[in-house]
């Protein structure tokens, strides 16, 4: 059978997509008002988290691991990782709207090629189908079985 | 210095970057498979539950630590005078082409050909994007 997603499922990989996006972008606009910090200086970034973009850009991304681990749960790496990598296409396009950064043709080629590779894995099963021993439910663990012998 | 110009210790981070970030991957990967559906998870335990059953899986303390790793290791690359349009990219897509090849080989995922077009086309339009 193949192993199709839920409605909640594809909303936590929106969730993955939009967080890790916003975050990153949040984050670059905070540290662009909070100024260079280079590698011998580290301890500057204790006051860079009083900047309400630099929190609230680490906040979305507590989110996005939290919900990158949830679809690892249900779903294979060679699917998620894909379907993740629209954050690159988001990213680029908050920062042409937003940011008002410029996206070189090289980076347009970048998004087209993203999308279809997305567009190819999102077309396939999520998870690989595992055999299952006779008598074994899947996601029941070795004690509940053995619970469950009479 | 190399063919294409670059020092030595230039491609070893990028290949210490992306190993790390490959192997906290694979592990994290692995460790959620052990876990279960955490949506199950959090539907029966709470919030709090889902979130003991993750830490304390050993698998994910060892693949967040890899992650942690190449992070550091990606700042300290990144570091001036480095090469920023040739490390950022090449990380990027040797760490989408590598989960690839260790998800087959280690996570036994069935790596089709959909899956390695797909790998593919997401490998260059991160070179791209990131340069």
């Amino acid at each position: 059978m193949k192993h199709k997603l839920a409605p909640q499922q594809y909303a936590i990989l929106l969730a993955v997509i939009l967080t890790a996006a916003v975050g990153d972008t949040f984050l670059s606009h905070g540290m662009a008002q909070v100024g260079s910090v280079d590698l011998n200086h580290l301890g500057l970034l204790i006051p860079a988290l009083k900047n309400v973009w630099v929190f609230a850009g680490i906040v979305l991304l507590v989110g996005f691991f939290s919900s990158y681990l949830t679809a690892l749960s249900w779903a294979d790496l060679t699917f998620i990782q894909p379907a993740s990598s629209l954050t690159y296409v988001v990213v680029a396009f908050l920062s042409y709207f937003w940011l008002h950064e410029h996206i070189s043709v090289a980076r347009w080629t970048g998004i087209l090629l993203i999308v279809c590779g997305v567009g190819f894995v999102a077309q396939g099963p999520a998870l690989t189908e595992r055999k299952v021993e006779p008598g074994v439910v899947p996601g029941e663990t070795a004690q509940e079985i053995i619970k469950a012998q009479p | 210095m190399t063919l294409t110009g670059y020092g030595l210790h230039i491609w070893a981070s990028i290949v210490m970057v992306a190993a790390t970030a490959i192997a906290g991957d694979t592990l994290t990967a692995h460790a959620m498979k052990n876990i279960g559906d955490l949506d199950e998870i959090r539907a029966k335990s709470g919030l709090g539950g889902a979130i003991l059953a993750v830490i304390s899986e050993p698998t994910f303390v060892l693949g967040f630590f890899c992650m942690a790793v190449s992070f550091f290791s990606l700042l300290f690359a990144l570091a001036p005078p480095a090469p920023v349009s040739l490390i950022a990219p090449a990380t990027g897509s040797v760490t989408y082409l590598g989960n690839a090849v260790v998800a087959r080989i280690f996570l036994h995922e069935n790596v089709d050909r959909r899956r390695w077009v797909s790998a593919a086309l997401v490998c260059v339009g991160v070179w791209l994007i990131s340069k």
